[in-house]
């Protein structure tokens, strides 16, 4: 058996590989004003966001479950820490921003605390606990919005999404922090065995003795808070906040990352570094398809085009009845000889 | 009765499934206006049986005669067209929708190509009044009724489909004392008009209540047809069993450990109760002590185990647990030194996608909580040590546990609830199903951890392994706690006595 980063990993250096071939200065790095530059790094700054949501995706999706509201909170979260600068007298003190990050954190743990509560407490099913989430919260990120785009001017909130550090983008060294985070907690507690016995088998766990109830509502905490810090990230990045548009669709994304990368939507065994090379994946083909120049108008039909021929290539039932249909058209004759072995 | 032709007749049916002989020989024969019961113990092949009469399955080898003439079924649909119908234990009907459109869904009387709905409510009144003697609104929907309203539609539904031969498996299991008289009134009533009826169950007591004869599978062959009123109970359960009642008095008596009263009381349970699943029952464990749960399928000897460990929420009656108290919850219970190894060992008990390392030490860490775990090392170093001491193949603790054979698998389970080092350790059906090799294994190492202290409860259908491994064997029968009995009482016969119920037969 192959190492389950086998695919991804293929993948994603295939992608690469098509861009190094069609532009060869897509590989190229500078660096100006002590920060580096290139496509490279791009992907890596504008895919921190949905790095992050799938981060926190991949737990919900390893105990059965699924947010569909992660969108709506990347929203919520953005709204929340717009609107309190920009209430602030100076809005680039530190305090103020400090406040503002707290805050929209706080209430991205509360939403999926929400959620939690919803799929673990009242035993509604996860899709549509969090579809509730999904709806109400984009009303509610245009409620603290006023429906209007909120505008700071504040250089210290700016940095979280827009500033360097050690010349690469800051957003990449949270990536690095919250997977860190989540890759120690899973694996050097024994939550990640929880959560991986919860989403397999729910009965016999808790005739094991695993409180799953706690498990779950960790995992949509967790998941919440991730998109509250993607939400930060992408609204600092363009120091506004859209209540209708900021993180929109990113669920769908995320999902498929967590789903390339190898975790079974059946709950179970999960990758979180299979997640990251899915979501770098997606971020890539996204970044690809810009600097290929595809019509506007078709961009998501081919993305979900490569998306389909992704998850094809992962079936392990697709690529053996491929392997196998390929020889038999070259050589009839080897398998009738072969039949019988 | 001889005279008469069977409406069905199947003969010499043989059904393979890879690995197993599931039919083999077995012939079934079904008289119109007689309700015919099929007996035998858990894999005897009662449900395959059934499914090849009902086109789930396809026929190996062997026929089926409906009314002098070989039919082929192939399908369910071909079943139903024969005049074959069957209602099952959980009612496949849709609860959202009203009586009268479940008893017509899909045949509903039209004009123009619209549903006359006072015609389909009007003839769904009448076919249950008629029929069920049953009056009740049609228009409400179905959810609205108990199980046992909500059967009788099935079988209204069934019979108005095509009415020759009427299956109905383990129609009781889900209804209490007055739903049973009411659905029997109804077999009565169908069976005096005509109706061939096939009923399965494991109650014994409702076998001789409404059956006329009965057929006994055992492993999947043909042990016999028998008329009702001249097979004893006693002897239906031993060709169920499959133990002839003259060898059984011939062998010699267990001798049953001495340690039963030295031992201070580690549980009690008084009328411990849940409606629907066991009658209350009393019940003590004494420290070191093996009591064992005989009964056939269906007893409640698992319903019975599962309100000890806190799996299910009794109703009524007391828990309590040496001096620490009430059990509610198979986490409360854990914590007060309960196992509970489950029957059902693919559903209850491994967690396919783990490791053998890591389902051992489940139960152990879930005690242990979130943060204190146990590292990867002292992981291994456990696993490695019950992979010696029970002897699982294959020794790896990295291999998954889905990939081991169910007797290893059970292993696995065993270890990982030995490691909680339990005071009480239920064992539910341990042996079914895995090799002899494995089962002696279980048994001997049932009864050394006896001999260390800790309490087992035992419950197998294998009456002779009951025997061997319990100082204390209490009997359950159609839901109820019937008897209990140690020492010298001990004997398969007392035990199956006990099984059968209604004195001597």
């Amino acid at each position: 058996m192959k190492h389950h980063l086998f695919w991804p990993v293929t993948v994603l250096a295939l992608l690469l590989l098509f861009n190094l071939l069609y532009d060869p200065s897509f590989f190229s790095i500078k660096l100006r004003e002590g920060q580096l530059y290139g496509s490279l790094i791009d992907i890596l700054n504008f895919g921190a966001p949905l790095i992050l949501v799938s981060i926190g995706m991949t737990l919900v999706i390893a105990t059965k479950g699924i947010d569909l509201s992660v969108g709506s909170i990347v929203a919520i979260a953005g709204a929340m820490a717009c609107l309190t600068i920009s209430k602030g007298a100076d809005q680039n003190s530190i305090g103020l921003v400090a406040t503002a990050i707290l805050m929209s954190l706080a209430l991205s743990l509360a939403l999926g605390l929400w959620n939690g509560l919803l799929v673990a407490g009242v035993g509604i099913q996860p899709i549509i606990a969090t579809l509730i989430l999904m709806v109400a919260g984009r009303g509610i990120a245009q409620l603290i919005t006023s429906g209007q785009i909120i505008t700071v001017t504040s250089d210290n909130y700016e940095y979280i999404g827009a500033g360097s550090l050690f010349t690469l983008p800051f957003s990449i060294f949270i990536v690095a922090v919250m997977f860190a985070a989540a890759s120690l907690l899973t694996r050097k507690t024994a939550i990640g065995l929880f959560i991986e016995s919860v989403g397999n088998k729910p009965v016999a766990s808790r005739l094991a003795g695993i409180r799953s109830r706690a498990v779950m509502i960790a995992v949509y905490l967790f998941c919440g808070l991730c998109a509250g810090i993607a939400g930060l990230i992408l609204s600092s990045n363009v120091s506004s906040a859209d209540g209708n548009n900021a993180g929109l669709w990113y669920e769908l994304d995320a999902i498929l990352a967590v789903v390339i990368g190898g975790t079974s939507l059946n709950g179970g065994r999960f990758y979180l570094a299979g997640t990251v090379i899915g979501a770098l994946i997606i971020q890539t083909l996204t970044t690809t398809i810009y600097t290929i120049g595809v019509p506007p108008e078709i961009t998501l039909v081919v993305k979900a085009f490569v998306v389909l021929v992704v998850c094809l290539i992962q079936s392990e039932s697709f690529r053996k009845t491929l392997m196998r249909r390929w020889r038999t058209r070259r050589y009839p004759a080897e398998k009738e000889l072969t039949r019988h072995a | 009765m001889e005279e008469r032709r069977p409406i069905l007749h199947m003969k010499d049916i043989h059904k393979h499934f890879p690995g197993v002989k599931a039919l083999s020989g077995v012939q079934f024969r079904l008289f119109p206006g007689e309700v015919h019961a099929l007996m035998g113990e858990n894999g005897a092949g009662k449900s395959t049986l059934i499914k090849v009469l009902t086109g789930v399955y396809s026929i190996d080898q062997g026929y089926v005669e409906m009314e002098q003439k070989r039919i082929a079924i192939q399908s369910p649909q071909d079943a139903q067209e024969a005049g074959i119908s069957t209602v099952y234990q959980e009612v496949n009907l849709c609860p959202n929708l009203s009586v009268a459109e479940n008893i017509f869904i899909g045949r509903e009387p039209r004009r123009f190509g619209r549903i006359l709905w006072k015609e389909v409510n009007r003839a769904a009144a009448s076919l249950l009044e008629e029929r069920m003697n049953l009056s009740i609104d049609v228009t409400l929907p179905l959810h609205a009724y108990p199980i046992a309203i909500q059967q009788l539609v099935a079988i209204a539904r069934a019979l108005n489909i095509s009415a020759k031969v009427l299956i109905l498996d383990e129609p009781t299991s889900s209804l209490d004392r007055g739903e049973v008289r009411q659905l029997f009134d109804v077999m009565n009533k169908l069976k005096g008009e005509g109706l061939a009826i096939l009923f399965v169950t494991h109650f014994l007591d409702q076998v001789y209540e409404i059956s006329d004869r009965i057929t006994i599978l055992r492993g999947g062959e043909f042990v016999g047809e028998y008329a009702a009123s001249a097979l004893p109970r006693i002897e239906l359960v031993s060709k169920m069993i499959g133990k002839e009642l003259k060898l059984l008095e011939e062998l010699p008596k267990q001798q049953a450990d001495a340690n039963e009263a030295a031992g201070e009381l580690l549980l009690e349970a008084k009328s411990l109760g849940r409606k629907g699943s066991i009658e209350p029952f009393d019940l003590s464990i004494r420290k070191g002590e093996i009591v064992g749960f005989a009964g056939l399928l269906g007893s409640g000897r698992t319903e019975a185990a599962r309100l000890l460990f806190g799996a299910d929420r009794p109703d009524q009656g007391s828990l309590r647990m040496g001096e620490a108290g009430a059990v509610h919850t198979p986490r409360q219970a854990i914590d007060q030194g309960i196992a509970f190894c489950s029957e059902d060992r693919k559903g209850e008990g491994i967690i396919d996608d783990l490791t053998i390392r890591e389902n051992i030490v489940l139960a152990l860490q879930a005690s242990q909580g979130w943060f204190r775990s146990i590292s990867k090392k002292r992981q291994s170093e456990i696993a490695e040590q019950f992979i010696e001491a029970l002897n699982i193949n294959p020794p790896n603790p990295d291999q998954l546990i889905k990939n081991l054979s169910g007797g290893n698998q059970q292993k696995v389970l065993l270890a990982r609830w030995l490691l909680t080092d339990p005071k009480l350790l239920i064992l539910d059906e341990p042996t079914r199903g895995i090799d002899i090799g494995a089962k002696a294994e279980i048994q001997k190492l049932v009864m050394s951890l006896s001999e260390k202290g800790m309490s087992v409860l035992f419950i197998s259908s294998e009456l002779e392994e009951v025997l061997r491994v319990s100082d204390r064997i209490a009997v359950l029968r159609d839901r109820r706690k019937v008897k209990e009995m140690s020492g010298d009482d001990m004997s398969e016969q007392q035990v199956m006595k006990a099984i059968a119920g209604g004195g001597e037969g």
